[in-house]
């Protein structure tokens, strides 16, 4: 098993119990993925799959500011942060995101999860200047969840397939080589047709070398309702958590943190339970509790939400 | 360096100028020639960060050369499947491309693997500490941490290598694992924003450093054919560290993986310096420095 790394204030990295419901807990490892709800639950887009269901009108989480965003990087580096994500909502919808990259990219590696349909050329090229210029990779990722319009569109909107698959295109154009994200929705026997026809469809754009994740389904939000919700035997308990090694689970190396406090998870932004704090500080230190069902979704699969996920416990 | 006395509870011992091989990879051709320029460079000793299989050819090879010059292994993740018998190589890839090359690599490595090399394999430590100039030194494979841990460049920020260090009590790590050889120094006074970037050069108390000494087994990505090692020299808390590239009979080396049959796609790898697989783990700076 991997050592953990050792934080003063942290509780201890073993399970621990905790809520209401005695939901096993796990406890931060180190803080390796700092997130960002940089756009709160603002989307320009009303994705039917969504799992926090984004919307124009969602406000229930709002935009962070560059000066909160600076504020948190700054005391990042005492964590030993290793990589910086944002997501939303729709990031490119806070006015201030080519400076939060900035401020980023001075420190480390930034990952932006983007719908990519605000993405006019003067901002592409603004990304690529800011890419050209750190040392640090920035990464984006583009969700489309289809390999047509007509898959696509009928989750995420009319007219988004083309419009994200265009960004792609002037994404690489642009030197960058975007990570296009999609939700499984397919049978596991058509894995490799959708694939095949999602990298045709990408490099028609001109995207020659395409990066493609897959991603499960999580069964909350407007997902539940779009296919199914979660069965009530999904559900991590005690006897799931022996013998699992708790790094694959993003909770154990990373935090959220929103403009309205610091949560567990990206995933469980509507789960009042997976409010750790309200400062990084206070979140490091407490464990996230798994009592969502969201948790059963990382726990078969890993970190999925991750860049590099599957890295697997090591076994020394 | 010799592998009996290293980090095994005794003092420590001291050097001034070291050579560090990263992945081997299986390739002995590439292994015997560095061997030899690291001692024409004159260095006090060698030392090796594990990961001698995969990808090339006949991975027993490896195993005399290394005990004819004493070359301590600090153990690999490929090494820790291999002396255990795992499933597979723990590299962790999801990409069903990158998952096949592996699966072919893995499997013709633990086969053609002696009982005695795997045996072998399994005494190798996942760390070993000693002292360069007055610097206190960590080799590990991926990082102090994780074994099987990336560290590339471009997503490797400086206060997570000074949290490292810290937690690991020492100036210097060295790793591999990636592949791609690269390194910064910094001060650990001020390892966030404003942190001196760039080559080793600046002593002092505070002085820290990371070298990913680079890989033996394959090209850089580079679309350079040779291979590369780190040669590493400290005077005093003052350290250098040369990348070496070292050229081999990269074409021998080939004609051996095609007798062997393994997929065509490591062979042009090794001939014209552009890694054709696995390619997923690369962050997106070092892929798009690539060709695929």
């Amino acid at each position: 098993m991997p050592k953990p790394l050792p934080i003063a204030e942290s509780e201890s990295a073993s399970h621990v119990s905790g809520g209401a419901a005695e939901a096993p807990g796990v406890g931060l490892r180190a803080l390796d993925e700092l997130w960002f709800q940089v756009s709160g639950t603002v989307c320009n887009l009303r994705c039917t799959h969504c799992f926090i269901s984004c919307s124009p009108d969602n406000h229930s989480h709002w935009f962070m500011s560059r000066t909160e965003v600076a504020r948190h990087l700054e005391e990042s580096i005492r964590w030993g942060v290793k990589e910086y994500y944002f997501t939303g909502g729709e990031p490119f919808m806070n006015r201030e995101m080519l400076a939060i990259l900035a401020d980023t990219l001075a420190l480390g590696p930034a990952t932006v999860l983007t719908n990519a349909t605000l993405l006019p050329q003067r901002t592409v090229h603004g990304l690529a200047r800011l890419a050209q210029e750190s040392s640090y990779t920035l990464e984006l990722r583009v969700s489309i969840d289809g390999v047509s319009a007509e898959m696509n569109d009928a989750i995420r909107g009319e007219g988004t397939f083309a419009r994200a698959v265009d960004a792609v295109g002037r994404l690489a154009a642009a030197g960058f080589l975007p990570i296009v994200t999609t939700m499984q929705t397919w049978d596991d026997a058509r894995a490799e047709e959708i694939l095949d026809t999602f990298r045709s469809v990408l490099r028609s754009v001109g995207y020659e070398r395409p990066r493609l994740k897959i991603l499960p389904p999580l069964r909350i939000g407007a997902e539940a309702s779009r296919d199914r919700p979660y069965r009530d035997v999904e559900l991590v308990d005690h006897a799931m958590m022996d013998g699992y090694p708790d790094e694959l689970l993003l909770c154990s190396t990373a935090r959220l943190v929103t403009a309205s406090g610091v949560w567990a998870c990206p995933i469980l932004l509507d789960a009042p339970a997976a409010r750790l704090g309200d400062t990084l500080a206070e979140a490091v230190g407490r464990p996230a509790i798994l009592s969502e069902q969201a948790c059963y979704t990382c726990w078969v699969n890993g970190a999925v939400c991750s860049n590099l996920p599957g890295l697997m416990a090591d076994a020394t | 360096m010799t592998d009996e006395g290293a980090d095994r509870g005794a003092a420590k011992p001291g050097f001034r100028r070291i050579a560090a091989f990263g992945g081997i990879y299986s390739n002995h051709l590439a292994l015997e020639a560095a061997v030899a320029d690291a001692r024409k460079r004159g260095v006090e000793a060698m030392i090796c960060l594990g990961d001698l299989g995969a990808f090339g050819p006949h991975p027993d090879k490896v195993f005399p050369i290394l005990r004819a010059h004493r070359i301590p292994v600090v153990k690999g993740n490929y090494d820790d499947s291999i002396a255990r018998g795992l499933d597979d190589c723990q590299c962790g890839y999801t990409d069903p491309r990158d998952n096949h090359y592996a699966r072919l690599s893995y499997r013709y490595t633990f086969d053609r693997t002696s009982p005695e090399n795997r045996a072998f394999m399994s005494t190798f430590p996942d760390e070993i500490r000693f002292r360069l100039g007055d610097l206190d030194v960590l080799a590990c494979h991926g990082s102090p941490r994780r074994t099987n841990e990336f560290l590339w460049e471009s997503t490797t920020p400086t206060h997570f290598l000074d949290k490292l260090a810290r937690d690991a009590g020492v100036d210097v790590i060295l790793g591999t694992h990636t592949g791609i050889h690269w390194a910064r120094a910094w001060d650990a006074t001020s390892p966030g924003r404003g942190a001196a970037l760039g080559a080793p050069g600046v002593a002092g108390s505070s002085f820290r450093a990371f070298v990913n000494v680079g890989a033996l087994g394959r090209p850089a990505n580079d679309g350079r054919t040779e291979v590369w090692y780190a040669l590493l020299e400290a005077e005093g808390r003052a350290l250098s560290v040369d990348f070496v590239p070292v050229r081999y009979d990269h074409e021998a080396l080939a004609s051996e993986m095609r007798a062997e049959k393994l997929p065509e796609e490591f062979v042009e790898t090794i001939l014209t310096g552009w890694w054709t697989t696995c390619l997923e783990i690369l962050p997106g700076k070092e892929r798009a420095a690539g060709r695929w």
